[in-house]
């Protein structure tokens, strides 16, 4: 056996005791300052021409935290982890469906995955802000009794419409991942006596899950944006807002600016939060976890300062 | 062998993949604390007979009995009736299986892997099976491994683990599917070991191996098979090294 390896220092910082390390002139990479030149200087001009533009930039931290603009950022929030949800917990059940033995229950996953996956999503949601047209009360018997125009709330609407399109694309991201688990782990499972459901449950979804959550991360900062369709079925989010403002401020486009910041700022926030999700789907995986965002920025600080030398 | 009763009973068996026929009518009979040995060229249809034991695959033809029970059917008069999923799993409890390629739940280590059949098919409370897994880690030799992913582990000791893994369930047979063919040849000897140890605590076993040396030591039958069909049986002793039949010369010439 060797000595143990300390595991918290990289081979980068430290250089093996022992045996003289190499001292060498480094490969010189002369196109890299060059990129870095030309990337700053195209930078500097997109932005120069933004900002001498008839812009009134001042209009956008005035409205940064607008108390409508933050009721905006709530909503869009809300409506996305809600829609997420009915997407994640839709398409887990779709995937399980269509890799099921039962033909009727596979066959009914495919028909819908086959139609919300091959409608635009915002004819969707007009399907369902018209759906008054259709039915004129909803009678649940004893339980429920209303106009249709009054329980399909703008929420209501805009849930069904992105939660249950973004199911038909969830169920392919999972069956994906139910796929990518080997076989015999399914067979190991049956012959210690584990059920069906049990297999699926502590055995199957936890290591597709690896498989699984880097588009879904995707697909939530996708479905972030995608909330800006629904002030077409008259829900308020965060660019109905900002359009809103725009439009009695008299800053319409500025408007626009600060809505894409606030997106911006949303998603960044997501991205962060999807490593950590992946780090903790990534035990017993690998040897060593993925690093943490924070240890990657330290990482690249050290490799630039050793660049320096 | 302390009694005579059969724990496993082959009559003409026939398993078929496709246009592909596997098994072409297997009869054999396990005695109850017998070590069983399968050997024969790849193909011949050893490990598809052993997964049709545990109704990991399903007989075409013929019946196979464990403990005196129908493998994944039920008979009623001269009918036979399909056993649900559900009645499949409640027999498989008393089958352990051990792979080939292991098969541990890589997300789990050691110690869940082995606690989760007996908390979850069992209903053992997480304490019991804590501390039966503790032993039974033990007893492979792996107690300073509990937290270890399997990532972690050499496939030696992988195979360990998933033979502790099988026995948390209590079964009264233990399938072994080439259980060192996947290993390095200095690890071989400590699945062995655990395995010998096994064999002398009165485990019913059925090993299909390429371990010739295992299977005239510890064995107390032999089967070679080929082309999916028995070709000769006996006291491994006497095959290893008496072998009657030209076709078992052959092949162990050639493994020898």
């Amino acid at each position: 056996m060797t000595a143990d390896i300390d595991k918290t220092t990289g081979p980068q910082d430290t250089p093996p005791a022992g045996p003289e390390a190499i001292k060498a002139v480094p490969v010189r990479h002369y196109g890299r300052y060059v990129s870095a030149v030309i990337a700053i200087a195209l930078l500097v001009a997109i932005i120069y021409a933004f900002g001498q533009g008839k812009i009134n930039w001042n209009a956008v931290p005035d409205y940064f935290f607008d108390h409508r603009i933050i009721k905006g950022v709530g909503q869009t929030m809300l409506l996305t982890v809600l829609s997420m949800v009915i997407g994640i917990v839709g398409g887990i059940l779709l995937a399980v469906m269509r890799l099921s033995k039962n033909p009727v229950t596979s066959s009914i996953a495919w028909f819908y995955i086959w139609f919300f996956r091959g409608t635009p999503v915002l004819v969707q949601l007009f399907v369902w802000f018209n759906l008054g047209l259709v039915f004129e009360y909803i009678n649940l018997g004893p339980i429920y009794k209303n106009y249709w125009s009054d329980f399909m709330t703008p929420l209501l609407t805009a849930l069904l419409g992105l939660g249950l399109n973004e199911a038909a694309y969830m169920a392919e991201i999972c069956r994906a991942g139910l796929l990518s688990v080997d076989e015999g782990q399914t067979e190991a499972s049956h012959a210690l006596g584990m059920s069906h459901g049990k297999t699926l449950r502590r055995i199957v979804i936890p290591q597709a899950m690896r498989v699984i959550v880097p588009p879904t991360g995707n697909e939530v900062i996708n479905m972030l944006k995608t909330t800006s369709l629904v002030s077409a079925v008259q829900f308020y989010e965060l660019l109905r807002y900002a359009q809103d403002i725009g439009q009695t401020s008299g800053a319409p486009v500025e408007m626009l600016f600060l809505a894409a910041a606030w997106y911006l700022i949303l998603t960044s926030v997501l991205s962060v939060g999807q490593y950590y999700i992946e780090r903790y789907y990534a035990r017993g995986s690998s040897r060593s976890l993925p690093d943490t965002p924070f240890q990657k920025i330290r990482a690249n600080m050290l490799s630039l300062a050793s660049w320096r030398r | 062998m302390s009694d005579n009763r059969a724990m496993v009973k082959a009559e003409g068996v026939h398993k078929s993949f496709g246009p592909v026929e596997v098994l072409k009518g297997i009869d054999l009979e396990v005695k109850s604390g017998e070590v069983f040995c399968l050997i024969g060229p790849s193909g011949s249809g050893k490990s598809t007979f052993l997964r049709c034991i545990n109704h990991l695959e399903k007989v075409n033809a013929g019946r196979l009995y464990v403990d005196g029970e129908l493998v994944g059917y039920r008979q009623k008069g001269d009918k036979l009736y399909e056993l649900k999923d559900s009645e499949v799993a409640v027999k498989r409890r008393d089958i352990g299986m051990v792979f080939q390629r292991f098969n541990l739940f890589p997300h789990m280590t050691a110690l869940e892997n082995i606690i989760e059949a007996p908390i979850q098919v069992k209903g053992a409370t997480r304490a019991q099976a804590r501390e039966r897994a503790q032993q039974l880690l033990d007893r492979v030799g792996l107690a300073d491994k509990a937290g270890t992913y399997p990532s972690q582990l050499s496939g030696g000791q992988q195979q360990r683990v998933a033979i502790a893994r099988a026995l948390a369930m209590d079964p009264k047979l233990m399938l072994f599917d080439e259980p060192t063919s996947a290993l390095d040849p200095e690890l071989v000897g400590d699945v062995l070991d655990v395995m010998r140890d096994l064999a002398e605590s009165g485990m019913t076993m059925i090993v299909v191996t390429h371990e010739m040396g295992f299977a005239r030591e510890v064995g107390d039958s032999l089967v070679f098979m080929d082309g999916g069909v028995v070709v000769e049986s006996g006291n491994p002793r006497d095959v290893l090294t008496n072998p009657q039949h030209e076709r078992t010369q052959s092949f162990l010439s050639k493994v020898l």
